[in-house]
């Protein structure tokens, strides 16, 4: 770990405009992600800029019978929030299948979005990693790529976005407000937030240096089965191999996204409305132009299957 | 005393301590804090400075240059040792690559430099500092690729590693039924709670280290040929352990470069492994791969038996041999056992709980399931249908001491409701769920080893113990503190038990399931002693005066034991050559039930049991914990455990417990456990045998054979992963 500075904001527009000012600058909330990156020199900011006491740690219900969730929502207190388990059991489900009970006290609802992938090259700093160190190339291309990224991938980063909760955020079309450096408000569609790698994947998303997430706001909830299916090597405490994350109305429409397949939680709407008359074609549609490697190419026939699995649990 | 005829009927057999369920002694300790481990004595000596080590990034090659010069003028720090500036030290007891020092790097993460400084973040932002280049030599990485070339491995007296009985070739060619499977196991790492840890301070040429290591005195010698120091300025003190699995068994990098900085630094030095270097850095068991070959009648009895296994090291030498238990286990006239070695640049294999068996078994025990399948019989049947007669196959000189391992199949069969199982895979179902039982047998040998201990009288009617034994999380400190109240007659709670001090004498150690049967033959025999000096104090014959409730009755007259005052002797028992007309073992026959998605191939135990035959249990309740936990660790060598290899740059790229991944809770349903009350008369004057090592050997196919059961899709390459076989699977619908 190198030496860095640290202060605490007072509030979310202090807050972005110091980081903006500090081209070494991150901000802190849970750190259960950053300073572990620290500790191993993966991430060596000069200067963090703590969140922690700011006032975004609410639910709120909006007016249009949506829910706007504070950065600093913790993931147990989000999952176990009443209307979240009540209206959007999607999220409270991917929520809980993640990580473990200490940490999902200190994670943070904006800190999960930000989470960097556990692709294991990009944990070994002997070895080469673009996502770590742009232009030194990617070792896990032609090396142990099993738990990684089939599609969305590309010749610089096969990398995976590891975490739940964001993929039933996807599902659910949430929204991610931010207070931008120079105190704007921006709000960004979560399809559109975390990046592609293309040749730059140091980037795993479209904030800029100093952008804050302050929100994070779900539209009114979609009636219908939630599922969150969860698919690893062993029962608790692991990455996904394969998540899905979805909803099935009582007319049969299915909405689903995956994880561990992407850089990005996976959704293709426009395969969904063929999902209930014919889910192998629709899986094919949303796998459209994966590049899998022949160690990671199962897959796109696990996520089939995973769908499959809790739609005939849903007609059971 | 020498242990050198079958034990008769002694005080063990009337005993009121040993042998009954005992809460460890040391438990509250644990429990509360109090029992420090390595990195945590921060009392035993001032000033200590903490060391950061440094891995090479690199598999095979040569340092071309390291520049420490940013990390010396770091702040905080004291001292900078490079492997370039350091000549080689020696070898120890199985250390294959120089543990530090000179330019030639052996494997990825050998210890290349160690920055000591006054904070732990210090010496952490200080080690990142250093430049290192190399030139990187290619290596031999693929052990699937270079194992068809490996030559047969040397057995101990140095002579190819094949043994045969009557005509494999032949017996096999006319079998009617036959197996003929390959079988592979990949490297796994202990994984250990605690990491490797060392205090190293000097004093003038003496050296202390509070270390993390299972055998004191293997380590004391070690560490002097690996300095070049005489062994009796050296001083191992090992009291707590935080788990070893055998990877504790060795000195490591650890301790000889705590000791190295230590020197430079003019100060005690503390330095813990950081997990990710732990993989690449200290040992690991081998990846195997075994070929079985059986053929039998429709009988179901074996007539030809072949067990083949090749495995790799970075010496060539000491590889994972999994054909152990085969010559022991089934009968069979004709027998083949070959066990191959290829030379490897991979870090280094090493002992992990069981080594050989513990694989072995996920290969032999899955290869007779496969025959009980081809020959239409249950394969609780077929294995009590090739139990040998009273002597090892082959081997008509070599009695099996005391060998119960139908009556464990039968008592696993009854409890587990094996005959609720179908035999036709795939026929159970529960919602979208695949069900299946699977059984296994298993064999590990029970050797006892020559084993000491210093036993006093505290004057006030207390027992003072002390010995080298250590205690990794198996129980030592409470069958010692048992084997010495029974002896003494004194109650529990007046015996105080010290360990893993290389002051005190020698004991057996804590490694290959011999820990419990010598270390407590060893007080027992120092317990003999003091009785016979507490007689000649008190002027009695102490081997025949009565110890009981803290008093002694002897010529008509009733002591107390602190009337002997303070006295101490030095005691130990030594293993005499009649054993070697017998071959000792112990025995298990596990028993799983394992449910598979239909769909996506997602795999959950239901239940485990495991029956065990391994003489007397002296502690019902830790050995009861010896074996879940060795249960859950062959779980994760069924279904998830993997060093996995990068063939190009020759490491394990999995290298933390994020990456290698170990059973949690959630993949643990109920264990069961069952000892049969036997007694082994060979093995100590205690007839108890270790259990530690039997419990992982067996489970694992259990495992695997209940998979199959439930989905008719065998998979023969360890770990059983989904990504083997959900497509396999058929989909319902």
């Amino acid at each position: 770990m190198r030496s860095f500075s640290y202060e605490r904001a007072q509030t979310p527009e202090q807050a972005a405009a110091t980081v903006a000012g500090k081209p070494g600058a991150k901000f802190l909330a849970g750190g259960t992600n950053l300073l572990d990156l620290m500790k191993l020199e993966i991430e060596s900011p000069t200067h963090l800029v703590d969140v922690q006491d700011l006032d975004l740690d609410r639910i709120e219900e909006t007016d249009d019978g949506g829910v706007r969730i504070g950065a600093l929502v913790s993931n147990t207190a989000l999952a176990a929030h009443r209307k979240i388990r009540t209206d959007y059991g999607v999220l409270t489900r991917a929520i809980v299948a993640g990580a473990s009970g200490q940490l999902r006290n200190k994670a943070t609802t904006a800190g999960n979005l930000l989470q960097r992938t556990r692709c294991p090259y990009f944990y070994d700093s002997n070895m080469a990693c673009n996502k770590r160190k742009p232009g030194s190339g990617c070792a896990a291309i032609a090396g142990f790529s099993r738990q990684l990224g089939v599609i969305g991938t590309s010749d610089s980063c096969i990398a995976t976005y590891p975490g739940d909760m964001a993929v039933a955020l996807r599902v659910l079309d949430a929204t991610i407000e931010t207070v931008t450096p120079d105190g704007a408000k921006r709000s960004i569609a979560i399809a559109d937030f975390h990046r592609l790698p293309g040749s730059s994947p140091e980037r795993d998303n479209v904030l800029e240096h100093g952008e804050l997430i302050t929100h994070v706001t779900l539209p009114k909830p979609i009636e219908g089965r939630h599922f969150y299916y969860k698919i690893r090597d062993r029962a608790s405490y692991a990455f996904a191999l394969v998540s899905a994350a979805g909803i099935i109305a009582p007319n049969g429409a299915t909405r689903v996204a995956f994880g561990g397949v992407a850089p990005k939680p996976w959704r293709v709407e426009a395969a969904e409305e063929a999902i209930s008359k014919d889910r192998k074609a629709a899986t094919a549609q949303i796998f459209s132009g994966a590049r899998p490697t022949e160690e990671n190419a199962f897959k796109i026939s696990l996520a089939d299957r995973a769908l499959a699995a809790v739609i005939a649990e849903a007609r059971s | 005393m020498e242990f050198n005829a079958p034990a008769g009927r002694n005080l063990f057999d009337a005993s009121k301590v040993v042998g009954k369920s005992t809460p460890r002694i040391d438990g509250p300790l644990k429990t509360t804090g109090q029992a420090p481990y390595a990195y945590e004595r921060h009392d035993v000596v001032a000033n200590q400075a903490y060391g950061y080590i440094v891995g090479s990034a690199i598999a095979k090659g040569r340092i071309s240059a390291m520049d420490a010069e940013a990390a010396r003028a770091a702040p905080g720090v004291i001292a900078v040792i490079l492997a370039t500036e350091t000549k080689p030290v020696g070898k120890g007891m199985s250390n294959y690559a120089p543990l530090f020092g000179g330019s030639d790097i052996a494997h990825y993460h050998q210890a290349i430099a160690c920055v000591v400084a006054e904070t732990f973040e210090q010496a952490r932002s200080a080690a990142a500092l250093i430049r290192t280049s190399y030139d990187r030599s290619a290596g031999r990485f693929d052990f699937p690729k270079l194992a068809p070339e490996a030559p047969l491995a040397k057995d101990e007296e140095g002579k190819p590693d094949r043994q045969t009985v009557g005509d494999f070739d032949s017996a096999f060619a006319a079998a009617e039924v036959k197996i003929d499977a390959t079988y592979t196991t990949p490297d796994e790492s202990h994984a250990m709670m605690e990491p490797h840890a060392t205090i190293a301070a000097w004093d003038g040429d003496k050296l202390t280290l509070w270390t993390s290591n299972q055998m004191i005195n293997w380590g004391k010698e070690s560490m002097g040929k690996i300095l070049g120091m005489d062994p009796k300025n050296i001083r191992l003190d090992s009291p707590y352990i935080g788990g070893g699995f055998g990877g504790k068994l060795f000195i490591r990098a650890d301790a000889v470069v705590a000791a190295l900085a230590a020197k430079q630094a003019k100060r005690p030095v503390k330095i813990a492994l950081q997990r990710p270097l732990m993989a690449n850095n200290t040992t690991h068991r081998h990846a195997t791969i075994q070929r079985l070959r059986i053929g039998a009648g429709r009988d179901g009895r074996i007539t030809a038996l072949a067990h083949e296994n090749w495995s790799g090291n970075i010496n060539g030498k000491e590889g994972e041999n999994g054909t152990l238990q085969t010559p022991v286990l089934y009968a069979g006239a004709n027998r083949l056992i070959a066990n191959y070695i290829a030379t490897l640049d991979l870090p280094e294999g090493n002992a992990m709980r069981a080594p050989g068996e513990a694989v072995g078994h996920l290969a032999l025990e899955v290869a007779m399931d496969e025959l009980a399948e081809k020959l239409g019989m249950d394969p609780i049947e077929l294995r009590i249908r090739n139990e040998p007669k009273s002597t090892v196959p082959g081997k008509p000189e070599k009695r099996f001491s005391d060998r119960n391992l139908v009556r464990c199949l039968r008592e696993g069969s009854t409890r587990f409701g094996w005959d609720r199982r179908k035999a036709k895979p795939g026929s159970v179902r529960d919602g979208q769920w695949l069900v299946g039982m699977g059984v296994a047998a298993g064999y590990r040998a029970a050797p006892a080893n020559k084993s000491a201990a210093r036993v006093r009288l505290d004057g006030n009617g207390g027992v003072i113990v002390e010995t080298d034994m250590t205690d990794i999380g198996t129980g030592s400190y409470t069958i010692i503190a048992q084997t010495a109240a029974e002896t003494l007659g004194v109650p529990l709670e007046k015996v105080k038990v010290t360990l893993g001090d290389s002051d005190h004498p020698a004991a057996a150690g804590s490694g290959g399931q011999w820990g419990a049967a010598s270390s407590t033959a060893g007080v027992y025999a120092a317990c003999v002693t003091l009785r016979q000096k507490i007689g000649q104090t008190l002027g009695f014959d102490g081997d025949k005066a009565e110890f009981a409730g803290g008093k002694i009755k002897a010529n008509g007259k009733s002591f107390d034991l602190a009337e002997a005052g303070k006295l101490s002797v030095d005691g130990g028992i030594e293993f005499g050559k009649f054993k070697d007309d017998y071959d000792v073992g112990t025995y298990a026959a596990h028993f799983a039930e394992v449910a598979v998605n239909a769909y996506t191939g997602e795999a959950r135990i239901r239940r485990m049991l495991a029956v065990c035959d391994a003489g007397r249990i002296l502690n019902p309740l830790s050995a009861r914990s010896q074996v879940i936990g060795a249960m859950v660790m062959a779980a994760g060598a069924a279904m998830m455990e993997e060093l996995v290899v990068d063939t190009r740059f020759g490491f394990f790229v999995n290298h933390d417990l994020a990456g290698y991944e170990v059973p949690v809770h959630a993949d643990i349903p109920a264990q069961d456990v069952v000892f049969l009350d036997t007694l082994d008369p060979i093995i100590s004057p205690l007839k108890a045998k270790g259990v530690g090592e039997l419990g992982i050997c067996g489970v694992g196919a259990a495992i695997a054979n209940a998979m199959y059961n439930a989905t008719g899709v065998r998979v023969r390459e360890y770990p059983i992963t989904l990504d083997k076989y959900f497509e396999r699977m058929p989909m319902l619908t």
